[in-house]
């Protein structure tokens, strides 16, 4: 989405008039005092509205049912924090989602901390609270509780966002990362390297013919469907995101001592985005996802988790791409479209563009 | 992609290594110079498609793996100073000097940043006229001819705050050096395309008849390289000691003119240490005396720094193509890609980092097997 420019659009709030007087955050915002008090009551009461948070406590009070619950806490700091297809707001509530979804639980609520730079455009704040509560709604979950701390100009970047989330487990599944077993199909969800290439194009100034868009989502309701399909045959799920597929297909080796081999024509890549990375001297296997799902399920069950993935809109694209092995534990090895192999291996630190 | 996809065609492929292994007779060691040419290889896996008795020597032309250590620790005590905007190219980040590497210098306050050419530096020092801006131009031919245009561009724009720390090699006294070293087993070199394209190759006939060895300028897509050894097999199996262009479409022997003539005003040849083989002479570029002013070693006064490499590390005999990776005795105990000691193990091109990667695997099939 693109930054707002504008003052923001305080009419489709309830009062406007206070928050109007600030077109940036101060220090003031994070003093606890009426300006911060204002910011709850006029900008993330309104766009994140439920019982639980308009009591304004200092902790909600949430029901769930009885069972196991699932929790996680993920920090959002991307730069720049408007992007093709998303913004830090989206990004910070579906994280989350989708960190709680891929254990096997049903998001249910989260919390939300901002901690803002002083100067940082209110428009801007606006923009981004607002696409929170639209990914909330799509995703089924409530906001619940937050904080807002404000930090002196160049103390931070604009604004970093930590988001806390609680789900209920679900019955009758039995996922975790040691899991995949020799002769267990590995599935993905779709296209990769977008979210990543897309942070990357607008970073380094590169436009293309087609805008290569960040693939942002909550993941939650197709693996619901997944999971209703086909249970306990799904033996691990994970969002490949911070060191994309290549990173993540390593660590589910490494915890289930086990090899992992993909066939690398099979890899879903968009064109812009192999492009992309050509240019930058970058591999896609590396880069980040921020609405794709990996599937490491039991052979019989591979069929059906695919008709199910590819019913689904944000599963359309879905392939399946290697299967788990005896051989080279704990290594993940690719069939090239030469026909030769390679191994992937797990990246010491962030992927370095090449000089040649 | 248009250009791409065409050169990644894997029946052709199989078809051209059938062709190889038909073509040859007889064993032979063919070297492919550039780095990319090494991640290419590696990473489609054409050497595992070809006949076992061709085998390729990983050569010295991965920039990162030939800059010397004092180089970059000349490169962290310059990032390091407060008055200085440090820019490089990202895979030289991670590159150990005696000391740490500039990631570790960032981490501490330096301000070391990524760019993609040296062009956004010198634009960098327009902008920001109260700091030093100093570009970290390493490479071969490839990368010369926009670090020649940085200071150029300086030069007229009259910037008194942006310097190059540069340190250029060239292809061809790297050729010479390897065919005479004592041991030398490459037989036949696949030239790196992208150097080609920038310098032509008018300088190579007489090294393909002084040491009696076949040259072919080579790309770096599977076709392209499976194309390049086809041609020195055919070459080699026929006796013959000639250049040849198997890159038409991006070469040709003339190179690019105008990139030439600025190369010839901007810099001049030196003598160069290459990592972990030494001083070859006239083999590299430094900035000629009417550009001068911009090295940022004299405007930064590195003179006094002097660096030591590990006495453990063989990078020297495996960039020559004298041992394989495995034959070095600290190869995946002293020295991993976590703990590097020399810049073979460094870089992704580099044959060291690649043949850890690649060896565990056999290693765990071994076991598998067993």
């Amino acid at each position: 989405m693109e930054a707002p420019k504008a003052a923001p659009d305080f009419a489709k709030w309830i009062c406007p008039l206070p928050l109007a007087d600030y077109p940036a955050i101060v220090m003031g915002h994070g003093g606890g005092g009426k300006l911060g008090s204002e910011l709850v009551e006029h900008l993330f009461l309104p766009a994140f509205r439920n019982p639980a948070l308009e009591n304004l406590g200092d902790a909600a009070a949430i029901d769930l049912p009885a069972g196991r619950l699932a929790l996680s806490t993920d920090s959002f700091v991307v730069q720049p924090l408007f992007f093709p297809g998303g913004s830090i707001g989206e990004l910070a509530v579906n994280g989350t989602v989708n960190d709680l979804a891929v254990s096997g639980a049903v998001p249910k609520f989260l919390s939300a901390s901002f901690i803002l730079e002083e100067g940082f455009p209110l428009a801007q704040l606006a923009a981004i609270v607002e696409a929170m509560a639209k990914a909330a709604a799509v995703a089924g979950v409530q906001i619940v509780t937050g904080d807002t701390k404000v930090v002196e100009r160049g103390h931070g970047d604009g604004c970093y966002i930590n988001t806390a989330g609680v789900g209920v487990l679900r019955d009758n599944v039995a996922i975790g990362p040691h899991r995949a077993q020799p002769g267990d199909a590995v599935l993905i969800s779709g296209t990769i390297g977008d979210h990543g290439m897309a942070i990357m194009s607008v970073r380094e100034g590169m436009e293309f013919e087609s805008p290569i868009r960040s693939d942002c989502a909550a993941m939650n309701g197709l693996i619901s469907e997944v999971l209703d399909a086909a249970g306990t045959a799904v033996h691990v799920m994970r969002d490949p995101t911070r060191g994309g597929l290549g990173s993540t297909l390593n660590e589910i080796a490494s915890a289930s001592d086990a090899g992992i081999e993909i066939d690398e024509t099979r890899l879903p890549v968009r064109e812009e985005v192999q492009s992309a990375c050509e240019l930058l001297g970058l591999d896609p296997v590396y880069v980040a996802n921020e609405g794709k799902v990996v599937f490491v399920v039991a052979p019989k069950a591979a069929e059906r988790v695919l008709e199910v993935l590819r019913a689904h809109p944000l599963g359309c694209e879905a392939v399946r791409i290697g299967q788990v092995t005896a051989a080279h534990k704990r290594m993940l090895v690719a069939r090239t479209a030469m026909g030769a192999q390679r191994v992937i291996p797990m990246q010491i630190g962030e992927q370095l563009p090449r000089i040649c | 992609m248009k250009y791409l996809t065409e050169f990644r065609n894997s029946e052709i492929a199989q078809r051209m290594a059938r062709e190889i292994a038909q073509i040859a007779t007889r064993p032979w060691k063919i070297m492919e110079v550039c780095g990319g040419q090494t991640h290419s290889i590696l990473k489609n896996g054409i050497d595992q498609m070809l006949p076992p008795g061709i085998e390729m020597i990983h050569g010295p032309g991965c920039p990162v793996c030939v800059t010397p250590l004092e180089l970059i620790d000349k490169a962290l005590a310059i990032a390091a100073r407060p008055e200085v905007v440090f820019c490089s190219f990202g895979d030289m980040l991670r590159v150990p000097g005696t000391e740490g590497d500039l990631f570790q210098v960032k981490g501490r306050g330096g301000d070391v940043r990524v760019v993609y050419s040296p062009l956004d530096a010198v634009d960098l020092a327009a902008k920001t006229p109260g700091r030093q801006v100093v570009f970290f131009g390493v490479g071969f031919e490839t990368t010369a001819p926009a670090n020649a245009m940085s200071v150029h561009l300086a030069q007229r724009l009259g910037l008194r705050n942006f310097s190059l720390l540069v340190s250029h090699v060239l292809v061809p006294p790297a050729i010479e050096a390897i065919m005479q070293a004592p041991g030398n087993h490459v037989q036949a070199f696949l030239l790196a395309g992208h150097v080609c394209s920038v310098m032509g190759y008018w300088q190579y006939p007489p090294l393909a008849e002084k040491y009696r060895v076949p040259l072919v300028v080579t790309g770096f897509e599977p076709l392209d390289l499976l194309d390049g050894i086809r041609r020195a097999v055919v070459q080699l199996e026929a006796g013959r000691h000639e250049v040849e262009n198997a890159y038409e479409r991006v070469v040709n022997f003339d190179g690019n003119r105008a990139a030439q003539k600025l190369l010839a005003e901007v810099f001049e040849v030196t003598d160069r240490a290459w990592r972990g083989i030494g001083v070859i002479s006239r083999s590299g570029w430094r900035l000629s005396a009417a550009y001068r002013e911009f090295d940022a070693e004299e405007r930064f006064d590195t003179g006094g720094i002097r660096a030591r490499e590990s006495p453990l590390c063989r990078s020297g005999d495996v960039l020559r193509g004298a041992i394989k990776p495995v034959e070095c005795g600290a190869f995946g105990k002293q020295c991993t890609p976590r703990h590097p000691l020399g810049a073979t193990m460094v870089s992704s091109e580099g044959a060291c980092a690649a043949y850890y990667n690649y060896g565990r695997f056999l290693a765990a099939e071994e076991v598998a097997s067993s």
